[in-house]
């Protein structure tokens, strides 16, 4: 992928959120690509976890507020146990939902979830996906 | 031995075949688990996010609730409720900030600062019985049942509240020989079987499920050994699909952990509700011979 970096499209306020919400110093990366490697969700992504990353030092907000990923992210901590410098990809992957969710975007609406999946779905299911995809 | 116990919100519903062998087991094996007055959900999911402090409350109160019962340890059976409590209680330990944040919160509460250990039932079965004493316990030995442990990802991450290494994971393994069956190891057993996603994106879970079930078919297993409700759910119900996107995949039983240690303890197999399981593995254990003791299910 190719993307246009330029000040004028740096989002400091998007990457100053970010690091606040995550605890996270994005300067850790050094693209090695283990997170993307360990996913077991890669595959459906369109970003991979490596990419958001850098995109969001970069300050792209555009690109991932966008991108899929975040929402295809089951907080598995593949990468997090893995990632040789310790950053912790679960915790930016949060962040970014939830700079979508605080926003009073839904990513879930429980009214559109199916009486029958209601019946089957265990509790954790539902209590998990709600927390991860409604504000 | 008496031990504070939290079940859950799924174990009293529709994951009754993970508590009540876990209950009758336990007895046979000396220790009682005393459910904790007052508990509430967890919250399934650990707050990520630095400044999520409310989410935090429901996991302590729980906490707090064990420490009124006087006692040092809390088990859990289902690792989801293990994860979001044993983060909290780390959390409550080692961060003094936010620890005064919570108790100032919960002003009707008495504070808490991480006293009780959040312990996992595979935890209790190792290090407090040991595999040996659980051997010598065993009635019906599941013999010739080839079980792939699998460990899904709430047991075993973030690394500080693994129950047990994070790369290579014996748990399970040393369970299933306790209980004479042989355990199958197969790459997928720490793999996510896509968790909640099941609540969005429904169509990816078949994805995950066939890399985790082929996987462990491959290497020869009959069937699958598990701890989690949702990873039961995804594993299980998603066969269905799987039967059909796939001819030559026939399905494949999976178990609770605390089922086949009943089974094996020489319970009577109604206690396991193996009714709840999906796809039913009656025909599997009536060829293996372990179904002769109880009779019917």
């Amino acid at each position: 992928m190719s993307v246009t970096i330029s000040p004028k499209r740096l989002r400091r306020e998007f990457v100053r959120k970010i690091k606040e919400l995550s605890g996270q110093n994005l300067q850790l990366c050094y693209q090695c690509g283990m997170c993307s490697g360990v996913c077991p969700a890669v595959s459906n992504m369109d970003l991979s976890p490596r990419q958001i990353i850098e995109l969001a030092r970069l300050g792209l907000e555009e690109e991932i507020i966008n991108s899929k990923t975040f929402w295809i992210c089951a907080s598995c901590l593949a990468c997090t146990v893995n990632c040789p410098r310790g950053f912790d990809l679960s915790k930016m992957m949060e962040a970014i939902r939830l700079l979508t969710l605080r926003k009073n975007v839904d990513h879930v609406r429980p009214e559109e979830i199916s009486p029958e999946e209601r019946r089957t779905l265990p509790q954790i299911a539902m209590v998990s996906g709600l927390r991860k995809f409604t504000g | 031995m008496s031990l504070a116990y939290y079940p859950g919100c799924t174990l009293k519903t529709k994951a009754k075949n993970l508590e009540e062998p876990a209950i009758a087991s336990m007895e046979v094996l000396g220790a009682k688990l005393e459910e904790i007055p007052r508990w509430n959900c967890c919250g399934a999911v650990y707050s990520l996010a630095d400044d999520d402090l409310i989410h935090q409350v429901a996991p302590v109160r729980n906490l707090i609730r064990a420490k009124e019962q006087g006692g040092n340890e809390l088990v859990t059976l289902c690792s989801f409720c293990l994860n979001t409590l044993k983060r909290a209680n780390l959390l409550m330990k080692e961060n003094a900030e936010k620890r005064n944040t919570l108790n100032s919160f919960m002003d009707e509460e008495i504070d808490y600062s991480g006293e009780v250990k959040v312990v996992h039932l595979l935890e209790v079965l190792r290090d407090e019985i040991g595999w040996e004493s659980l051997a010598q316990k065993v009635k019906l030995p599941l013999r010739e049942l080839k079980v792939a442990p699998y460990y899904g990802c709430t047991l075993l991450r973030p690394r500080e509240v693994a129950i047990d290494s994070v790369e290579n994971p014996t748990i399970l393994h040393e369970f299933l020989k306790a209980l004479g069956a042989a355990p199958v190891d197969f790459p997928e057993s720490a793999r996510c079987c896509g968790s909640y996603q099941i609540v969005s994106n429904p169509d990816d879970i078949s994805g995950y499920a066939w890399d985790i079930l082929s996987s462990a078919l491959s290497r020869g297993a009959e069937a699958l050994v598990l701890t989690c409700p949702l990873c039961d759910f995804n594993l299980g119900r998603g066969q269905e699909e799987l039967r059909k996107q796939h001819s030559e995949f026939k399905g494949m039983p999976l178990f609770y952990f605390t089922q086949l240690l009943a089974l094996a303890l020489g319970i009577d197999p109604q206690v396991c509700h193996f009714e709840l399981n999906y796809p039913g593995p009656e025909s599997l254990l009536r060829e293996k011979n372990l179904l002769s003791r109880g009779g019917s299910f």
